[in-house]
């Protein structure tokens, strides 16, 4: 074994392991903040260097670490193929930004609603458990990681436990418990059928399984799956839920949760059942009615945060779409998309928050003149928001066209049916995006909608109920002297002149989203060179036997030298 | 692979009695859903494994003998995991109990701003002139009462 070789391999459990041990860090410096923040940026940093290193470390072949030196279908493996290492690094970069948004945000600092400061554990819990999910060689440890980071985004989601997040969090919980519930009913399906969780194991065996008992496995896995990944019948509890949290946690659950259940429909999909032409349709239908319904819900809202919620559900059927069509141009464009759409969507959702910050609003009905308060502000929306309308040449752009280049190349009625869906679903987003983007930054202030007293006691009510507590309250703890004067610039009422003067944004939240933004124009920039990184990753993702040799072949190895 | 019938029986009216928890609105008995269904999972789980046989420990059976020991690992693990998401589950019900001593699911607040909003349309069109709409304004004061949400929603719908 060559050395560099080890060395990669003895890096694939840091980023699950490094995480879990920062956050029992985290929790005994509970009392006191400074060192804990950094602790957290330091840990994730790391993380990220790692996974950069993983991303070059697996372009040749997987990477396996047999954990404990238990060969491959006896003791849990951890792979770390091409899929999994662009996963990780993209996951855990927006994880990383979001984090600096949060601290800036003030979100960790103790206030009176949280007494414990138990954010940077539970982030830091977070994100081992997504790791843990992408580097699983093994159905049951998938599970685990995904109860890590079910668990901990649980605990994010009401944080604070005020009233409407306790409701949203009721929703969420169940829902994915249930979700939980029948993956684990699909792991014990796949062991009576096969006697095995091992991935690369399973994919041998699962060949000699009855077609009609395959179809029934695989359709209950793809439903655990679909659950987690918001895909269309299953997708109403995602707008219910994710906009009543934090801006920052909203921020990661976009980023994060639901690409882990995309993950996880592709390696279903791909290595474990790779023929089956009945649970392609299902995903094709699925993936066109996520989108357009998606897309048409984004428009019917007037909260920001929840237009953003639907977008994101409707931007789930393109990588849905891409995995259905089970080619490798399909495969390769829909994981360009989940990398494109993890940075938009959480840079949107942290645009949201300092929207939230600025015009004290995320209502459209209540916000105005916000380009005019905030250029800046502006351009932050502006950019990521056409990126994900689909606007030549931004990396939105060349993954909807890689999309529909291999929906034409398939050319079945339904793959016809999903290349309209899918340049359709482009134009209502650029609309609903248009729409957020005239009433509340174009629109002049004066023209606001006088109010409907019902709403603003509604509204306020809404307000008083404590649904954005912990970020203005601690807004003002993080900020130190910067207070938040323009807060509730955009509520209704008499507008004085020095209002109309621009905004100071917070800086670390700002500087984070810039961040985000820019990661997400690097991802336009380096589009070529990581469009070829994706159709290898798909390649080696459809032919199969790169995964399963590099986790035997290495267990082989192993029971040479002992 | 072959399992109990008796064992499958009991798997299915789990998975019945939990499903009909689970759909219910009051918030322990979605608690006792979430509970019921995942012990329905476990035995599931536990007759994939196959046939009883003696306890997995070398030298006390020959190994033909002996159930696997697998399932019964990867179960302890699952019972830990739907321990904690119980318990989790147990302090939000508490919360929203002190919040508004209530164990009923309350109606989602999008839902009641649509509902709201859709009466309120359904006055104008009756009558265009009257858009002074201040007719429900008693729902705030049962909303500041704290728990009476729901009938603040009524209040819009009638």
């Amino acid at each position: 074994m060559n050395p560099a070789r080890t060395l990669v391999e003895s890096l694939l459990p840091l980023p699950v392991l490094l995480p879990l041990l920062g956050a029992g860090a985290a929790l005994v410096l509970a009392g006191r903040p400074r060192v804990q923040r950094w602790l957290s940026v330091g840990v994730l940093t790391a993380v990220v260097a790692i996974a950069a290193i993983l991303v070059a470390g697996s372009a040749e072949q997987p990477q396996v670490l047999t954990v404990g030196s238990w060969p491959a279908p006896i003791g849990i493996t951890l792979v770390a193929d091409q899929l999994s290492t662009i996963m990780l690094l993209t996951s855990m970069t927006v994880t990383l930004l979001v984090l600096l948004y949060a601290i800036g945000q003030g979100t960790s600092d103790d206030d009176s609603r949280t007494p414990v400061s138990i954010f940077h554990p539970t982030y830091l819990v977070l994100a081992a458990g997504v790791a843990n999910a992408f580097l699983s060689g093994d159905l049951f440890n998938l599970y685990v990681g995904f109860e890590v980071l079910l668990m901990a985004s649980y605990v994010l989601l009401t944080l604070g436990g005020t009233r409407s997040r306790v409701r949203a969090g009721l929703t969420y919980v169940v829902v994915n418990v249930v979700s939980s519930l029948v993956f684990l009913a699909g792991i014990a399906l796949v062991y009576a059928a096969v006697g095995t969780l091992n991935l690369a194991q399973i994919s041998e065996r699962m060949a000699a399984v009855d077609p009609g008992t395959q179809l029934a496995i695989h359709l209950v896995l793809l439903t655990a799956f679909g659950i987690k990944a918001a895909v269309f019948p299953l997708s109403a509890w995602l707008p219910d839920s994710y906009p009543t949290a934090a801006a920052p946690v909203t921020a990661v659950f976009a980023g994060l949760l639901t690409k882990v259940g995309v993950y996880s429909i592709i390696r279903t999909q791909t290595l474990l059942f790779p023929d089956d032409p009945v649970a392609e349709g299902i995903l094709m239908v699925a993936a066109l009615a996520t989108m357009v319904i998606g897309a048409l819900g984004a428009i019917a809202q007037d909260d920001v945060k929840r237009v953003l919620s639907f977008t994101l559900v409707s931007h789930i059927g393109y990588m849905i779409f891409g995995v259905a069509l089970a080619t490798p141009a399909g495969v390769g464009a829909a994981i360009f998309y989940v990398v494109h759409h993890i940075t938009v969507q959480a840079t949107l959702f942290c645009v949201a928050g300092l929207v939230e910050r600025v015009g004290g609003s995320t209502s459209t009905t209540r916000l105005a003149g916000l380009a005019a308060a905030s250029p800046l502000l502006a351009v932050l929306y502006f950019v990521p928001a056409i990126n994900l309308g689909g606007i030549p040449p931004l990396s939105g752009f060349v993954g909807k066209l890689g999309l529909v280049e291999a929906g034409v190349q398939d050319g079945s009625v339904l793959a016809w049916f999903l290349v309209g869906g899918a340049v359709l679903t482009s134009l209502l987003t650029l609309y609903a995006m248009a729409k957020v983007w005239v009433l509340a930054f174009w629109r002049p202030r004066d023209q606001l909608p006088v109010e409907h007293p019902e709403d603003v006691e509604f509204n306020d009510l809404d307000h008083e109920d404590g649904r954005y507590p912990v970020m203005i309250g601690a807004g003002r703890a993080a900020n130190g002297g910067e207070s938040y004067s323009g807060a509730f610039l955009g509520a209704a009422g008499a507008v004085s002149e020095e209002q109309r003067q621009p905004v100071a944004l917070p800086r670390t939240m700002t500087a984070a989203t810039g961040a985000l933004v820019a990661v997400g124009l690097a991802l336009t920039l380096v589009a070529g060179p990581l469009y070829t990184l994706t159709d290898r990753a798909a390649a080696d993702l459809t032919s199969r036997t790169p995964y399963v040799t590099a986790v035997f072949g290495q267990a082989v190895d192993e029971r040479v030298t002992r | 692979m072959s399992s109990s019938f008796l064992l499958l029986a009991l798997i299915a009216v789990l998975y019945t009695a939990g499903v009909y928890l689970l759909l219910d609105r009051s918030l322990t008995r979605v608690l006792l859903g979430v509970l019921v269904l995942g012990n329905a999972t476990n035995l599931l789980v536990i007759s994939a494994g196959g046939p009883f046989g003696a306890a997995a420990l070398v030298g006390r059976a020959p190994e033909s003998a002996m159930s696997d020991a697998l399932v019964q690992a990867l179960v302890l693990t699952a019972i830990v995991i739907t321990l904690g998401v119980a318990a989790f589950l147990l302090s939000i019900i508490h919360r929203t109990w002190t919040l508004d001593q209530e164990d009923d699911l309350t109606v989602d607040t999008e839902d009641r701003s649509v509902r709201r909003r859709l009466a309120r349309d359904e006055q104008i069109d009756e009558d265009e002139f009257d858009t002074t709409g201040c007719e429900q304004t008693s729902d705030t004061d049962d909303e500041h009462a704290g728990g009476a949400a729901r009938t603040g929603a009524a209040g819009a719908q009638a």
